[in-house]
């Protein structure tokens, strides 16, 4: 915990994005280095989403540098984002109900004899279960279809794939939102336990200021596009970090 | 252990349910009727089921990727006429027949720019494509059957000599099914219509999936009415279209693909379609009329749907009592 450019994983600098006439990301500045998870806090509408999908390669930024393992990059489109390492977890998981779960994990990096282009589906399935062993994920069956599952094993299964495709930075996009306690608590596990292997950087949008306190490093919190607060999260507390995100109703609208 | 995992494998082929069904009907007419079991017979059948499939594997494709294309119907009615045209202006007539297959592969990427390039829904800019190319079909044909070419090995491989449609329904068929179950472009379909956003943020093109399929379908369609009118040896503008077009997704359904994406099989449907044959052919050996027979296509069609939606339900909760 040197802060040695070298264990940066990504550094965005003065990105901004507008959507027509909306001011999305106005100046947004942050970093995570390898082992840590970052807290992404903010109301709705502050550009979480927006810069979520920058990261990912979805949008370009109108301004701004994005600088990945200490290089100046673009991310060109969600597939070169992810060729170089940057996995997401989206809201809606990326899951497809109908297909098995071994196939979701290697969605859109399915397995062929190559040059022949036909599945191996034998070896996902073998490296379904060892992705899933290896986390410590408990599903009873790689070839069940993924719309019998819960809600949590769901998720777990989507940050599994990231991790399985070696991603050096994560991020997650509300993983938590729509999630029973129990369910939570699976996920806060195996995030603690990514954080362990040390070689992957983290960035977790949340809602529960309890769970970001509680699982991240540090917390940012994102107002009107741009980063207002930016603190190790032994420094601050659930109270404060509320505090912060309500203050701006206090002042009736001013902003 | 036993009759739980089995009982889930056995759902996990929808296709067994219309398998039986379809035997149960093959044992009933050749009970029923004197004429069903003989060799003529049984080409006749094969002659009703072979457009069917052919087209239904590629709107199963379609259909799985939550898309519907009804105009391929008429791409069956063009398609021999696109050969003619060229034959007429001195091409070989391998070389038409390739041509007027490019021009059906070309209506199909067509369809598919429309749809996701302009967002229509592709029931609507199918159907515009649909009247569109029914009324090209009658000024470029004056509304009056052409003969088909004779003559020539390219007429006696597609669809001139005996069973050789059928064969080709045969063999598209097991082509497609495996594009559809054992290649990343089967999974990548199935992924577009089960979770498009999904399946785009994972990086899946689902516009060119989309385009593809809409190119398959067509291209097929187009070779079923070259097939078809060669076999018979009179190319018709009256041939194919709307009707032809519903036996296809007639033969989906039945065969067990969602009408909302996500699943379907391409075997399925040439079940579905061999189904619909032999019923069609054992009311005509018994005597029953036409309109009874579309009674029993609806019938089917609506059980078949309940059937489907019932079974995913059962499924589901065997499947979650299993896992739990």
């Amino acid at each position: 915990m040197t802060g040695e450019p070298s264990t940066e994983v990504i550094r965005v600098e003065g990105v901004s994005k507008k959507f027509g006439p909306v001011t999305a990301l106005a100046d947004v500045n942050l970093h995570v280095r390898r082992g840590e998870i970052l807290g992404l806090i903010g109301d709705n509408g502050a550009g979480k989403s927006t810069l979520i999908k920058i990261l990912t390669g979805y949008h370009q930024p109108d301004g701004g540098r994005i600088l990945f393992e200490g290089e100046p990059t673009t991310l060109k489109s969600v597939v070169h984002a992810r060729s170089l390492g940057i996995e997401t977890v989206f809201q809606d998981l990326a899951m497809v109900n109908d297909l098995p779960v071994y196939l979701n994990l290697h969605l859109n990096r399915e397995l062929t004899h190559r040059p022949l282009p036909f599945l191996r589906r034998r070896e996902m399935k073998r490296r379904a279960r060892e992705a899933l062993d290896s986390i410590g994920i408990d599903i009873p069956s790689v070839t069940a279809e993924v719309g019998m599952l819960s809600g949590g094993q769901r998720q777990a299964i989507a940050v599994a794939r990231s991790v399985y495709s070696q991603a050096k930075l994560l991020l997650l996009d509300e993983p938590l939102a729509a999630m029973g306690a129990k369910e939570s608590a699976v996920i806060l596990r195996l995030l603690r336990e990514l954080k362990q292997r040390g070689d992957i950087a983290i960035i977790l949008i949340a809602h529960n200021y309890g769970q970001v306190t509680d699982v991240c490093d540090r917390v940012n919190l994102l107002q009107h596009g741009e980063i207002t607060f930016d603190r190790r999260s032994a420094d601050t507390s659930v109270a404060e970090l509320l505090e912060l995100v309500n203050a701006e109703y206090r002042l009736d609208g001013k902003h | 252990m036993s009759l739980r995992p089995m009982l889930l494998g056995v759902m996990h082929v929808k296709e067994l349910s219309i398998l039986l069904v379809t035997i149960a009907a093959g044992i009933y007419f050749t009970v029923a009727s004197g004429a069903f079991n003989s060799v003529d017979n049984y080409m006749t059948i094969a002659q009703y089921v072979a457009p069917w499939s052919i087209i239904a594997a590629g709107q199963v494709m379609l259909l799985i990727c939550g898309e519907i294309d009804l105009s391929a119907g008429f791409v069956f009615t063009l398609a021999p006429f696109m050969v003619m045209q060229f034959f007429v202006n001195g091409w070989p007539l391998w070389l038409a027949l390739l041509g007027a297959v490019a021009v059906s592969t070309l209506v199909g990427v067509v369809n598919g720019l429309i749809r996701t390039v302009l967002a229509i829904p592709s029931f609507i800019t199918t159907l515009g494509m649909a009247f569109l190319l029914q009324g090209l079909v009658l000024i470029i044909s004056n509304a009056r059957p052409v003969a088909a070419p004779k003559d020539s090995w390219v007429v006696d491989v597609f669809g001139g000599a005996p069973w050789t449609e059928f064969l080709w329904a045969v063999g598209l068929v097991v082509v497609m099914q495996v594009v559809l179950s054992a290649t990343r472009f089967g999974i990548h379909t199935q992924a577009t219509g089960g979770n498009p956003v999904g399946a785009a943020e994972s990086g899946i093109a689902i516009n060119r999936v989309k385009v593809v399929n809409f190119a398959i379908t067509s291209t097929l369609a187009g070779l079923a009415g070259i097939l078809q009118g060669t076999r018979v040896g009179s190319y018709d503008p009256t041939n194919g279209g709307f009707t032809t077009m519903f036996f296809a997704v007639a033969s989906a359904v039945i065969g067990g693909t969602a009408l909302l994406g996500g699943a379907g099989t391409v075997a399925g449907a040439f079940l579905g379609a061999l189904l619909l044959g032999i019923v069609f052919d054992g009311f005509n050996l018994t005597g029953v009329s036409a309109n009874a027979f579309n009674v029993v296509l609806g019938a089917a069609i609506l059980l078949a749907m309940v059937l489907n939606v019932t079974l995913i339900v059962v499924r589901k909760r065997v499947g979650s009592r299993e896992l739990t």
